[in-house]
């Protein structure tokens, strides 16, 4: 295998372990046809949880439950119907829940059931490039998911302008990305499953109910509207929801980026980190 | 305590254990060695009572395994192939929860328990996860839990297949010790060593049948010599010397790197060989072990 | 070692199912965080949908009385969190148990026999849920979303739902052959979840054949059933749905046997 040494690792992705000296881009590169192998493997299952069930909680909520409210754009957030104020927010909460899912069980089954880390990193591969191709994977996932939604939901006729709804994608993407490298980074660290069943239920429930999905946190009174408002989640749900809209505040845009893209770049690091610690032992 | 006439055992079209009659007497360790795919824990899994008999008859503690199922389980000791422990439990509870599906009460259960703790040497994991045993451990505990119960009759499926030497010897310590108390044992095993070890009396299953029956000394003598010649010479030389020398054993068998020559003087062999002006390199003489019944029996090619 | 002399008896079913309890209680003893959120999910749904929604909603009706949207939709959560409850038990666990752990092969080397343990699993299943069902009947009394006295009868039902539900998905789980197999049943508990007159009134599907399909499907029975308890306004209905639920929990529990037998006893 041609691999220069040295040289070419900048600060950022100063070497945990020696990395031999793949770019990370090569690092990656490497690891397409074994994601390729899964993905065909799984996009069956995919097609049920990542698609089957929004639709249907869109049907339920949106069209049945929302035919008995109404459409006060002043109790919406702008929307003019709870289809419209509903559907944003779910495709939100929908990305975060994909990233979360494939989060934690793939992440524990390649330490700890199957050892695919471990045999990866037996070859010129590093921490670092491990890291990337499954978050790559993870929002590859997510990505086609919501993009596949938001055209599905476009015939009901909840979008006002053309450009909001591709916006919107690109914040439910980085709901995706926040959400999955931040559990990333708490998967790398958990001995044992029973850790993900406190996530589902202590976390990602409680922020798909709460974070502005299916109601207005003002509803929540002003104390838990507050506690709302820190919630990643509700960061991803505002965003989706002013493009879809069409009602954009562009300083809360940027509010919302930086604060999406700061848990980003935080979460990688910790995966990177505690991943390295975790295949060390 | 085991009596089988003409037992069979199908899968769909497919017939495992093609009729065999065995006869297993109290306090007798008795063997089934065999290749893989010979049959043997499917005849097993008809004796421990949890696979329904196929065809002929069987009958296990003077019962019926059809209609007395649980009664018959209620005095087996099972170790299965591969080790069936739960792993949610500890590795005290696995042997106290087992001992409760019995129907022991409580207190003889923990008693047992932390006897038979000491007895597999892990009474300092009494408290550990099954996870974090070493293999030989897993296996101990499997044996030990298959005790709990104090059965007349243990079934012991393989026990000792993919252990280190060291714990295979003390597993084999335990198991002497287990026949000393007068526990009749089964043994399934396709290890020599193992069967020579610990059977009193055994037979060879290929391929759903019994092909040999007796204690491993009667064995070797109805099916091999006393002695075996094995003789080195260069490669690819095996073939066409062979026939030069059928004469001077029972039988030849040509092996990529040697000749083996089945004779009950196996020295004579050697010198009639230089007698006739060939130079091995290496020559070896010893006694015919059970290896050599069994390869006769069910041949070198592999069965699966 | 101390002998044992005589051999016990096989277990009565009602001794093999005590001890397949314990087995159970030991194993959940230790994850008593699992335990305890578990309660917490149809409380945090209540919340939400229930109150957060709710002040989008003014009243349902529900046979002609007008009833605040948090008590419509509080028994659908207990009837739906028995349901989600008894399905994961007796399908994820159920499979894992006994494709991954064999575990229900080692307890065939015992006394016990398959219905020991489809009777063990599902009577465990029925007590976890029925903790819950009542933690959440509290909440519910305690927020004053119960009407009458009647709701006292939701923890029966809640734990009659629990009970069909979980034989008949142990049943299923008995033809599963990987976890493919389980987006199957995500297909059907999310449909069963959303459209059981859960969150909105059975009028919402029009006067149709749909609306009487979904008359006719468990889990709206349930919720029904729970509904009529806990705001006090029973009808004949209620009769209907406890005799469908009982037939459904004993067919499903007389094919798990014949289904255990076939694939562990081979
Ligand atoms: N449950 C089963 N279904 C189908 N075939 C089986 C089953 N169990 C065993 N067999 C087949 O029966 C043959 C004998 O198997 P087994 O009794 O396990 O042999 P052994 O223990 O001697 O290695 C093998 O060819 C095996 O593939
Ligand atoms: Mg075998």
């Amino acid at each position: 295998m041609a691999t220069e040494t040295g040289a070419d690792t900048s600060p950022t992705t100063r070497p945990l372990r020696p990395t031999g000296s793949l770019s990370a881009w090569e690092g990656m590169a490497r690891q397409y046809d074994y994601w390729l192998t899964v993905l065909k493997r799984t996009w069956r299952g995919g097609v049920v949880s990542s698609f089957l069930t929004p639709l249907l909680y869109v049907v339920a909520m949106g069209v049945l439950l929302g035919g008995f409210i109404e459409g006060d754009p002043d109790r919406l957030e702008g929307a003019t119907s709870y289809l419209a104020f509903v559907v944003p927010g779910l495709v939100a909460s929908h990305a975060m829940t994909i990233a979360v899912s494939e989060s934690t069980y793939p992440v524990m089954g390649a330490i700890k059931w199957h050892r695919t880390f471990y045999a990866q990193l037996a070859t010129p591969l590093a921490v670092r490039d491990l890291v990337n191709a499954f978050v790559g994977f993870v929002m590859f996932r997510v990505a086609s998911a919501c993009a596949v939604f938001m055209l599905v939901i476009a015939p009901f006729g909840v979008f006002t302008t053309w450009w909001g709804p591709i916006l919107a994608w690109l914040s439910q993407v980085l709901v995706g990305f926040a959400f999955a490298t931040l559990v990333f980074a708490y998967s790398a660290r958990l001995k044992s499953e029973e850790g993900f069943g406190l996530l589902f239920r202590l976390g990602v429930i409680p922020l798909t109910l709460f974070s502005g999905a299916f109601f207005p946190i003002s509803n929540l009174g002003p104390v838990l509207e507050w506690i709302a408002r820190l919630t990643p989640l509700w960061h991803g749900v505002s965003l989706s929801r002013m493009f879809c809209v069409g009602q954009v505040d562009w300083s809360l845009v940027a509010l919302h980026v930086v604060v999406l893209v700061t848990l980003t770049v935080v979460g990688w690091f910790l995966a990177v980190r505690n991943l390295d610690r975790r295949l060390e032992v | 305590m085991i009596s089988a006439r003409g037992l069979r055992k199908s899968f769909g079209d497919f017939e495992a254990v093609k009729g065999i009659d065995v006869e297993v007497r109290k306090g007798e360790a008795f063997g089934f060695l065999g290749p893989n795919g010979a049959g043997k824990s499917s005849t097993m899994r008809m004796i421990a009572s949890v696979s329904p008999v196929s065809g002929g008859e069987l009958r296990i503690l003077g019962m019926d395994p059809a209609t007395d199922g649980p009664a018959i389980r209620g005095r087996l000791g099972v170790c299965p192939q591969e080790d069936t422990l739960d792993n949610e439990l500890n590795v005290f509870d696995n042997l106290y929860i087992y001992g409760r599906y019995f129907g022991i009460d409580r207190a003889t259960c923990r008693e047992r328990a932390q006897e038979l703790l000491e007895f597999a040497q892990i009474t300092e994991k009494a408290k550990a996860k099954v996870e974090d045993l070493s293999g030989g451990m897993k296996r101990r505990l499997t044996i030990a839990r298959s005790l709990i119960n104090n059965p007349d009759l243990l079934l012991l499926d393989e026990p000792t297949t993919g252990l280190d030497p060291q714990a295979r010897h003390v597993l084999w310590d335990q198991l002497f010790r287990l026949k000393q108390a007068g526990v009749t044992l089964v043994i399934t095993t396709h290890y020599m060593d193992e069967a020579e070890q610990l059977c009193d009396r055994l037979v060879v299953m290929d391929k759903g049948r019994i092909a040999a029956e007796g204690s491993p000394r009667e064995l070797i003598d109805a099916h091999s010599t006393r002695e075996v010649a094995e003789l080195r010479f260069g490669v690819g030389e095996h073939e066409a010397l062979a026939e030069k020398i059928e004469d001077l054993g029972e039988r030849v068998e040509v092996l990529p790197d040697r000749l083996l020559v089945y004779s009950d003087h196996g020295e004579d062999v050697v010198t009639a060989v230089l007698d006739r002006g060939l130079h091995p390199i290496a020559t070896l003489v010893r006694r015919s072990t059970l290896e050599d019944v069994f390869l006769r029996l069910t041949g070198r090619s592999l069965a699966d | 070692m101390a002998l044992i002399q005589e051999i016990p008896a096989p277990l009565t079913p009602a001794a093999a199912t005590k001890v397949l309890v314990l087995r159970n209680y030991v194993v959940y003893k230790d994850a008593w965080k699992l335990f305890i959120t578990g309660f917490l999910e149809p409380v945090f749904y209540l919340f939400s949908i229930g109150i957060g929604v709710g002040q989008l909603i003014d009243t349902f009706e529900f046979h002609g009385e007008a009833i605040p949207y948090a008590e419509f939709v509080a028994p659908a959560m207990l009837a739906t969190s028995a349901f989600n409850g008894a399905l994961l038990d007796s399908t994820y666990n159920v499979f894992f148990k006994m494709k991954y752990e064999k575990l229900y092969d080692q307890m065939l080397a015992t006394p016990l026999t398959t219905g020991d343990i489809a009777r063990g699993e599902i009577t465990w299943g029925l007590m976890r849920g029925s903790v819950y069902s009542a933690a959440f009947l509290v909440v519910m009394a305690l927020m004053g979303l119960t009407q009458s006295w009647w709701a006292v009868l939701a923890l029966p039902a809640a734990v009659l739902i629990a009970f069909a539900f979980s034989a008949v998905c142990m049943a299923v789980t008995t033809w599963m052959t990987s976890w493919q197999d389980f987006d199957k049943i995500t297909l059907a508990q999310m449909p069963l979840f959303l459209f059981s007159a859960t969150f909105f009134p059975i009028e919402a599907f029009g006067d149709g054949v749909l609306r009487w399909v979904v008359e006719a499907t468990p889990l709206y029975r349930g919720v029904v059933l729970c509904r009529e308890l806990t705001t006090g306004v029973i009808t004949w209905e209620s009769a209907i749905s406890v005799v469908y639920l009982v037939v459904m929990g004993a067919i499903g529990l007389f094919v798990v046997r014949r289904r255990l037998d076939k694939l562990l006893l081979t």
